[in-house]
């Protein structure tokens, strides 16, 4: 099989997947996920890291990569870390209280 | 060695589907979280260790700048700027893809299948860089927050979309004619712009739902073109997310995508702007909160004006105060209530609202005609009653909470000014609505006051 094929079998999984697991997500939490899938597609800097890493990369090249590297980075960090401190305010009702 | 990284990628893979699966229930999410950044942390790792990695100065460099901007954004961030922050950060993860995309369009001319990969890439990151800098701009209001429109709008942004496709063609079969980029990347990047001018207030859940699917499928694209699995899925994953988000955020309004991309609410606005001066009843604080304290039961329907206010720290007092004296008290959440998916959950959270007091429409809407209050605090569009009643409104057919169905209705509002839509709204002249006008935060205050001075002589 080719890769680009093998490419479209898992794109093709991997979005029903994502169809089923979002749609049992309760809309209390539709801003948080938002954040978190924000933080997930930050996978970006995988690609920013092979660009910018590369031996044989131009000035370019590298220069485009450093920046995709600090945008993503900056995803990533803020994504997750906003995506805890929202789901931290969200408490069930304490004991005790009516 | 290499055998080993892919065993990396491929549990940073399913990782970041466990994170998602644990975002279903509040009491899971955080583990969710914390598994995400494992596998983010697998991912990274994974790939400075490939062969391919040489060279390490310049990526901790940015690693650094990277933390050092996206830390403070976390934590110093006020939660009603949560939407702004959102488009911000599309904006980052499309511009990232574009860079990328454009490195390795200069790097190799790439042909067939991987340069189609690169120009999706492209195309969705670019446009989905300045759509999402133009959504923040209308969210932070530096921009013009009423949508703009005018003659023509509709076919000038489709030409220049076509346009920017063309070259994108173009490209694909002949990669060597550098000339065309520039021309693909400012279509592109223009395009972005043009398609968030028309876009108003109220449709911006939408949107930004819609610009996370965008930003998803651009790394998706990415994927294809470095051959990278992982990228794939995770690009899947919040590509699926943000259209299924947006979905929702469009059944909620009973409108089309195309209707919200291609602004229907700016057209009609200008027709549907003129409300005739009706005889409406008002209250003060003190009767708001005689009646609020001789009710049984309270339903409070907190809209975009809420989050304007900053009121969601005085309403939970007021929902304390009244839950004291064994009133039962809770929210009712329309899904569109505010400026993106969630918006007036996450306000609530941060001011110590229990989330079971926080009910989904379709649970509540029952159970409006056994309330004795219903107290509006900032929504407009989503309780009104011409969304059911009037089929030629421009909000007709989108589903309500049936506010008006509650024995008295109380508004807090500034004035008698129209929401986003421009529509007036015949909950405010029903015979059981008591208009409470005022700031909402000053209004819900004083009414806490007044309860405590009650409960006092009482």
């Amino acid at each position: 099989m080719k890769s680009y094929e093998f490419g479209l079998w898992v794109f093709m999984l991997s979005a029903f997947l994502g169809f089923e697991l979002i749609r049992r997500v309760s809309p209390l939490l539709h801003t948080p996920l938002m954040s978190l899938t924000n933080a997930i597609s930050a996978i970006a800097v995988v690609g920013a890291i092979l660009i910018t890493g590369a031996k044989d990369a131009t000035p370019l090249s590298r220069t485009l990569g450093f920046l995709a590297v600090v945008t993503s980075t900056t995803n990533l960090v803020s994504g997750y870390l906003i995506t805890d401190r929202m789901l931290r305010m969200f408490k069930k009702r304490e004991p005790g209280k009516k | 060695m290499e055998n080993l990284l892919s065993l990396f990628y491929i549990l940073a893979a399913a990782s970041f589907i466990l994170a998602i699966k644990w975002m279903n229930s509040p009491a899971t999410a955080r583990r969710g979280v914390l598994v995400g950044e494992l596998g983010m942390l697998l991912a990274v790792v994974g790939t400075l260790l490939r062969f391919e990695v040489v060279q390490y100065e310049w990526i901790f460099i940015a690693f650094f700048i990277g933390s050092a901007i996206g830390v403070p954004i976390a934590y110093l961030m006020p939660m009603t700027a949560v939407p702004q922050r959102t488009a911000l950060s599309h904006a980052f993860g499309a511009l990232a893809s574009a860079l990328i995309g454009t490195a390795e369009y200069y790097k190799q001319t790439s042909h067939g299948f991987i340069m189609t990969a690169l120009i999706i890439e492209m195309l969705l990151g670019f446009l989905t860089f300045t759509a999402s800098m133009m959504a923040f701009g209308k969210l932070q209001e530096v921009l013009p927050t009423r949508p703009i429109t005018y003659r023509g709008q509709n076919i000038v942004n489709l030409g220049i979309f076509l346009a920017a496709v063309a070259f994108g063609v173009g490209l694909i079969f002949r990669p060597e004619q550098t000339w065309m980029f520039p021309i693909f990347a400012t279509l592109s990047l223009g395009f972005g712009v043009l398609l968030i001018v028309p876009i108003g207030g109220a449709d911006m859940p939408t949107v930004i739902a819609l610009l996370n699917s965008y930003a998803g499928l651009s790394a998706c694209a990415m994927g294809f073109a470095l051959d990278n699995k992982l990228l794939i899925i995770a690009g899947a994953l919040d590509g699926s997310s943000g259209f299924i988000l947006s979905i929702i955020m469009c059944r909620a309004m009973n409108r089309s995508f195309t209707n919200v991309l291609f602004g229907a609410f700016g057209q009609l606005q200008t027709t549907a702007g003129h409300a005739t001066a009706r005889p409406v009843r008002s209250a003060s604080p003190e009767e708001a909160a005689e009646i609020l304290s001789s009710s049984r039961s309270v339903i409070m329907i907190p809209g975009y004006g809420m989050a304007v206010a900053q009121a969601q720290h005085k309403l939970r007092e007021l929902s304390d105060a009244l839950t004291k004296r064994g009133i039962d008290v809770r929210f009712a959440i329309h899904p569109v209530a505010g400026r993106m998916p969630g918006h007036m959950n996450v306000l609530l959270a941060e001011a110590d609202v229990p989330y079971d007091k926080l009910v989904e429409m379709d649970d509540i809407n029952s159970e409006f005609p056994a309330t004795d209050v219903a107290l509006v605090i900032g929504a407009n569009d989503v309780v009104n009653p011409a969304a059911k009643t009037d089929k030629n409104s421009p909000i007709a057919g989108m589903p309500i909470l049936d506010a008006h169905r509650a024995h008295t209705v109380m508004v807090i509002k500034r004035s008698m000014s129209p929401g986003f839509s421009g529509i007036d709204n015949e909950l405010y002249y029903m015979a059981n609505t008591l208009m409470l006008f005022g700031d909402a935060k000053t209004f819900v205050a004083s009414i806490v006051k007044e309860l405590a001075s009650v409960g006092k002589a009482g």
